[in-house]
């Protein structure tokens, strides 16, 4: 390999450069020339190790066949491997029919191997839960102390419960936006917005001593002040809470 | 120790101004040494209600800018000699104020004075900011009115989170309602949010209401603050709003409707 010496002029800066390198690759030792059981079986294995088989490179070993095997079908061989997520780099033979098979798809061959090798065997994984179609999973729940305001709540003002409840004494203007993972209870008026479980918890709920809010919302449902308008228990105390899809609201 | 006071509102046109002015008047009238700062840089007013327009030689900026100092710029009032008042900029705008110089200022003002009002602009950016920042206490002007109302509601949530008393952790800014152009007539025909309804709204200790009053053009027309235009409803709303503000506890004047005598209603009386 030619060293190159500082002065080299961009038209003659190296286009590439050689390097030797150990490769951990995965080596299918063909035991029989059988190929409708190596489909079969293959396909077993990648049952239970599909990530295993995801074009995963692969040296094709044929010279642990035993005499008098037969010709392999080299392209059908590769097809089938393929198939199962298999990629075939390079084979490895040393009988004359099947270097020149490798040769003849334009497959490179390497000499049996002197190196150790160990049986491999791909973990079996154990099968992932159907994924839940809640939208938001809910995180491990750190729990937080009640979180407990005793100020008015201004319009403007965004109040955040984070991983817990939230308590507000006063009253909260219109304006205002309450937020808490778990539950939210305000014990004066209600003109603003409160948004409860808004990590995804629907069993939280919302308690108001005097409903007049803006909005209220528990893990995503929501109804505005003109809906909420309409419900015999506007202005009275209730609770608000979540079922299905649907907000009730009930007396207190 | 001296005091800062701001008058603030949120919506603009409640009658900060006019208040601030009354206000400032009213203390110097009892014996106290007071300043108005003047904080709309750019549409000042102060200078006008307080009849003091034509002797605007330096204002607030020149002395932020270090173009002049304080005894050049201040005003002193023809009428009462406790009473001083700082002008704003007309010709330039709100960024000419800094926090570091509206601090230094208002550090200098309260070596000489004991109350320094400062007359905050509409709306909740810079300047009204920069005039809320350093208050002790804060009177929040409040017309009877929705649109009103919720301006006052976030100014009262600014005044209680972003002033520096708030961000130090000290105690908080002391928040004085005071509700203007006050109607009555249409409270009770229920035109107009009431006493009760604001202070419900609000939650803040109310310290006055002034009536709507005829009075109160015609003072900014004359350069005069109302307070001192005694005979008026406004001017004695004022007088009563400082005698609370300085501890007094008074009743409330000029929330019910006038009774009409006979003779008023007979001939057609208003």
């Amino acid at each position: 390999m030619q060293t190159m010496s500082p002065n080299h002029t961009p038209e003659h800066a190296p286009a590439f450069q050689l390097k030797g390198s150990m490769l951990a690759i995965t080596v299918l030792e063909l035991a029989r020339n059988d190929l409708e059981s190596l489909d079969r079986q293959l396909a077993a294995k990648v049952a239970l190790a599909p990530n295993f088989f995801s074009n995963t490179p692969l040296v094709l070993a044929l010279d642990k066949l035993p005499a008098g095997e037969g010709a392999i079908d080299l392209p059908g061989l590769m097809r089938i491997c393929r198939h199962h997520g298999l990629r075939t780099l390079a084979i490895r033979a040393n009988r004359i029919e099947d270097i020149a098979a490798a040769i003849a798809i334009d497959l490179p061959v390497l000499p049996p191997s002197g190196a150790r090798e160990r049986p491999l065997e791909p973990e079996p994984e154990v099968k992932k839960p159907e994924p839940e179609p809640a939208p938001v999973v809910p995180a491990e729940p750190e729990v937080r102390p009640t979180r407990i305001i005793t100020t008015p709540v201004r319009g403007g003002q965004q109040i955040y419960a984070q991983g817990g409840d939230l308590v507000v004494t006063t009253s909260v203007s219109p304006g205002a936006e309450l937020l808490a993972d778990g539950n939210i209870h305000v014990y004066g008026a209600m003109r603003g917005r409160a948004l409860a479980g808004i990590k995804g918890n629907t069993k939280a709920r919302i308690f108001c001593q005097q409903m007049t809010a803006e909005l209220v919302s528990i893990a995503g449902q929501y109804r505005v002040c003109e809906d909420l308008r309409r419900d015999p228990l506007w202005g009275s105390g209730v609770q608000v809470s979540l079922s299905g899809d649907v907000l009730n609201i009930t007396r207190l | 120790m001296a005091k800062i006071l701001v008058v603030t509102s949120g919506k603009g046109g409640v009658g900060k101004t006019t208040t601030s002015a009354a206000i400032g008047t009213g203390l110097a009238l009892r014996g106290h040494k007071t300043v108005i700062v003047d904080f709309d840089v750019g549409l000042r007013n102060l200078d006008l209600i307080m009849g003091c327009e034509r002797r605007v030689v330096y204002d607030f900026v020149n002395v932020v800018n270090g173009e002049a100092n304080l005894q050049q710029a201040l005003i002193k009032d023809k009428r009462l000699e406790n009473l001083f008042v700082l002008a704003a900029s007309q010709t330039r705008d709100k960024d000419a104020l800094t926090q570091e110089g509206v601090e230094k200022v208002l550090m200098d003002l309260k070596k000489d004075f004991e109350y320094v009002v400062c007359d905050s602009p509409a709306g909740i950016e810079k300047g009204a900011h920069l005039a809320m920042y350093f208050a002790d206490e804060a009177i929040i002007v409040t017309n009877p009115e929705v649109s009103s109302v919720r301006d006052s509601d976030r100014m009262l949530g600014l005044l209680a989170s972003k002033s520096r008393r708030a961000e130090r952790n000290e105690d908080p800014i002391k928040e004085h309602l005071l509700i203007t152009r006050y109607h009555p007539e249409r409270v009770s025909k229920g035109e107009m949010l009431g006493v009760d309804d604001v202070k419900d709204i609000l939650s803040v200790d109310l310290i006055g209401v002034i009536p709507e009053s005829e009075a109160v053009l015609k003072a900014s027309n004359q350069g005069v603050p109302v307070i001192l235009d005694d005979q008026s409803d406004a001017g004695q709303a004022y007088s009563d709003t400082i005698d609370r503000l300085l501890g007094k506890n008074l009743p409330l004047r000029f929330i019910e409707m006038p009774k009409q005598g006979f003779f008023a209603r007979l001939f057609g009386g208003k």
